[in-house]
C-alpha cells in the first residue's frame, strides 16, 4: 500500500498518492452512501471515539455517521458534561478514553498542535484531527477536494484536472484552519491558489505559504477564477475586530449576486460552513446550483469513511496484533 | 495492481513472473464460449439471469460473457460489477483495498445472479460477495462462474461453471487475461 500515515494530524501528512486514495476509497463508499441500506460491516468490532472540545455540528456528525456507516461502534464526547469540569486534564482524559480500548479517536480542540500532542500520548490507536485551532482540517480540505473532481470530473482518479487550476480562497485566512489545509491540498496537487482578503486577515508573510498570489482585491480575480472557495469570518478567533464592519466586510470581500454572476459559468463555489448568509455569501448565492455546499456536506462522510478505512483497515493498528 | 487481494494480495511492488503459460487466449475464448452455453442450459430462456463480474478480475469475463450470449441465444443478459472489499473477514490482517465502485443497477430480487470471477481459490472472496450481494435484494439463486478454479479453499464454496481446474501450490500465482492464463510467482517488493 501507499504510505498511508498511522495518523492523519495535517494535510502535510498526505503526498499525492496518499491524497489519491483517500479520493478512490471515498468513490467507493459514495456508491455505498446511494444504497437503500447504506450500511457496511468493513469496521464490525472497532471503536471510534469523537472528543471535541470545541462546537461543531457538520464535522462531528459526518464522522460519526462515517464511523456507524462501517458498522464501528462510536464513542462521543463531549467536555461539557465531563470530568474535564472536574479538572482532568487532556493528558488524563486521553489515557481513559485508550484505557477503555479505541481504534480511533478523532480530536477537535481550539489549540493548536492539540491533535498531534495526543498523537504522542497514544499507542495501537490512530488520531485524526477534526480541526485545531488555526492550524490544520484536514479532512475537510479532502471533501473540498473530492466536490471539486466531482464538478470538473476529468479520467479516472481526476487529479491530473487540478494541474494549474486556478483556486481562489476569500476571506479569514489567517484565522482559518480550514485555508491552511486547502492550501495544502491544492498545492500538492498542482494548483494556482490565490489568497484574497483585507491585509488584516491574509497571513503577515506569504513564506511557506505555497501561494501563487494573495491580493486584496477579489473583483480583479472573479473572471479567471476556476474554484472559488470561501471562508467564514470567525467571530470566535476575534476576526471582527480585523475589519471595519461586517457591511465593509461584504461590501469588498462578499460574494454577492452581482460577483456570482462575473465568474465563468458552472465555477463551483465552495464553503466550509457554516456559512452566514448575508456575509460571506449572500443568501440567493448560496441556493444557485454551483454552490456546493450540500455536495461539500454529503462528500465529508464519504471521505471521512475512506479516511477511517485507509487508517483501521490497513492492519497497522490492533489487526496487526491479533493477526 | 488488478489482483491485489483477489489472488492473495500482491504486494506493492511485486513483479508477476510467469513459469508457463496454461491457457492461451484461444483457450479463453472456448471456456467463455462453453460456460456462456452451460449457463443459458442451466437457465433456460436466461430471462431471469443478471451476471455480477467481481471487481477487477471478473468484470472483463462477465462481459464477454454477455457477449457471447448475446450471440448464441439472442438474449440480452443485463450485466453488473461488484467490489467486495467492504465486506472481507480480512480487514486489518492484509491491505484491503476497493479496487473500483460497484455497479448493480437491476434490483436482485428474485433473479438468478451468476458471479463472475477470474480465479476462485480460498472462497474467501466468494464469502464476501455473497454477504454483499444482499444489499441488491434478495435472488433466487445465486450461482458462480470463474475462469480457473486453483483449489485450496477455506470455506465450503464450489464453482457451478470453472473454465479450467489448475492444481497450484498455495505460493504460486495465477495471472488471467484475455491474452491467457499464466502461472507464475511474484518475484521482489
Amino acid at each position: 500500500m501507499s504510505g498511508f500515515p498511522t495518523h492523519l494530524l495535517s494535510m502535510d501528512d498526505l503526498d499525492v498518492a496518499a491524497i489519491g486514495e483517500v479520493l478512490r476509497v471515498a468513490d467507493s463508499f459514495a456508491e455505498v452512501g446511494r444504497r437503500a441500506n447504506p450500511k457496511v460491516p468493513t469496521l464490525r468490532g472497532r471503536t471510534v471515539a469523537t472528543l471535541f472540545f470545541e462546537d461543531s455540528t457538520r464535522t462531528r456528525m459526518s464522522f460519526e455517521t462515517a464511523a456507524k456507516r462501517m458498522s464501528a461502534d462510536v464513542l462521543s464526547f463531549a467536555p461539557g458534561s465531563s470530568s474535564v469540569n472536574k479538572g482532568e486534564s487532556l493528558r488524563d482524559t486521553v489515557e481513559t478514553v485508550q484505557a477503555i480500548g479505541m481504534d480511533a479517536v478523532i480530536i477537535r480542540h481550539a489549540s493548536s498542535g492539540v491533535p498531534a500532542q495526543v498523537a504522542r500520548w497514544v499507542d495501537h490507536c490512530a488520531v485524526i484531527n477534526a480541526g485545531d485551532g488555526c492550524h490544520q482540517h484536514p479532512t475537510q480540505a479532502l471533501l473540498d477536494v473530492f466536490t471539486v473532481r466531482q464538478v470538473l470530473g476529468g479520467g479516472d482518479d481526476g487529479l491530473a484536472r487540478f494541474r494549474g487550476l486556478r483556486v481562489t480562497i476569500v476571506g479569514d485566512v489567517r484565522h482559518s484552519r480550514v485555508a491552511r489545509s486547502q492550501v495544502a491540498a491544492y498545492a500538492a496537487l498542482g494548483a494556482e491558489v490565490t489568497l484574497v482578503g483585507p491585509a488584516t486577515l491574509l497571513p503577515p508573510s506569504l513564506e511557506g505559504w505555497p501561494v501563487a498570489a494573495a491580493g486584496h482585491d477579489l473583483d480583479a480575480v472573479l473572471a479567471t477564477t476556476e474554484v472559488l472557495s470561501l471562508l467564514r469570518l470567525q467571530g470566535e478567533r476575534g476576526s471582527g475586530t480585523f475589519v471595519p464592519s461586517l457591511r465593509e466586510y461584504t461590501a469588498s470581500f462578499g460574494l454577492t449576486a452581482r460577483r456570482a454572476a462575473r465568474l465563468a459559468p458552472g465555477t463551483p463555489i465552495l464553503h466550509p460552513g457554516p456559512i452566514v448568509r448575508g456575509v460571506e455569501i449572500a443568501a440567493e448565492v448560496a441556493d444557485l446550483p454551483a454552490a456546493r455546499i450540500t455536495d461539500q456536506v454529503r462528500n465529508g462522510v464519504a471521505v471521512r469513511m475512506a479516511v477511517l478505512f485507509l487508517l483501521l483497515g490497513q492492519g497497522r493498528h490492533d489487526g496487526a496484533a491479533r493477526g | 495492481m488488478a489482483e491485489r487481494e483477489r489472488s492473495h494480495t500482491r504486494p506493492r511492488g511485486a513483479v508477476f513472473v510467469p513459469r508457463a503459460q496454461v491457457m492461451t487466449a484461444d483457450d479463453v475464448r472456448r471456456a467463455i464460449t462453453r460456460m456462456a452455453h452451460e449457463i443459458a442450459e442451466r437457465n433456460r430462456g436466461l430471462h431471469s439471469v443478471v451476471l455480477v463480474g467481481l471487481q477487477t478480475g471478473g468484470v472483463g469475463i462477465a462481459h464477454r460473457l454477455a457477449e457471447t450470449l448475446a450471440e448464441v441465444e439472442e438474449a440480452v443478459v443485463p450485466v453488473g460489477t461488484l467490489d467486495v472489499a467492504f465486506y472481507r473477514d480480512d480487514i486489518g490482517l492484509r491491505p484491503v483495498l476497493p479496487e473500483a465502485t460497484t455497479d448493480i443497477a437491476v434490483d436482485l430480487t428474485g433473479r438468478t445472479v451468476v458471479l463472475v470471477d477470474d480465479v476462485l481459490f480460498t472462497g474467501r472472496t466468494i464469502r464476501a460477495a455473497l454477504n454483499a450481494l444482499g444489499e441488491y435484494g434478495r435472488a433466487q439463486v445465486v450461482e458462480l462462474a470463474v475462469m480457473v478454479d486453483r483449489g485450496h479453499r477455506e470455506l465450503p464454496i464450489r464453482p457451478d461453471y470453472v473454465g479450467k481446474n489448475l492444481p497450484t501450490n498455495r505460493e504460486e500465482m495465477v495471472d488471467v487475461s484475455d491474452d491467457g492464463v499464466a502461472l507464475g510467482e511474484l518475484v521482489g517488493r
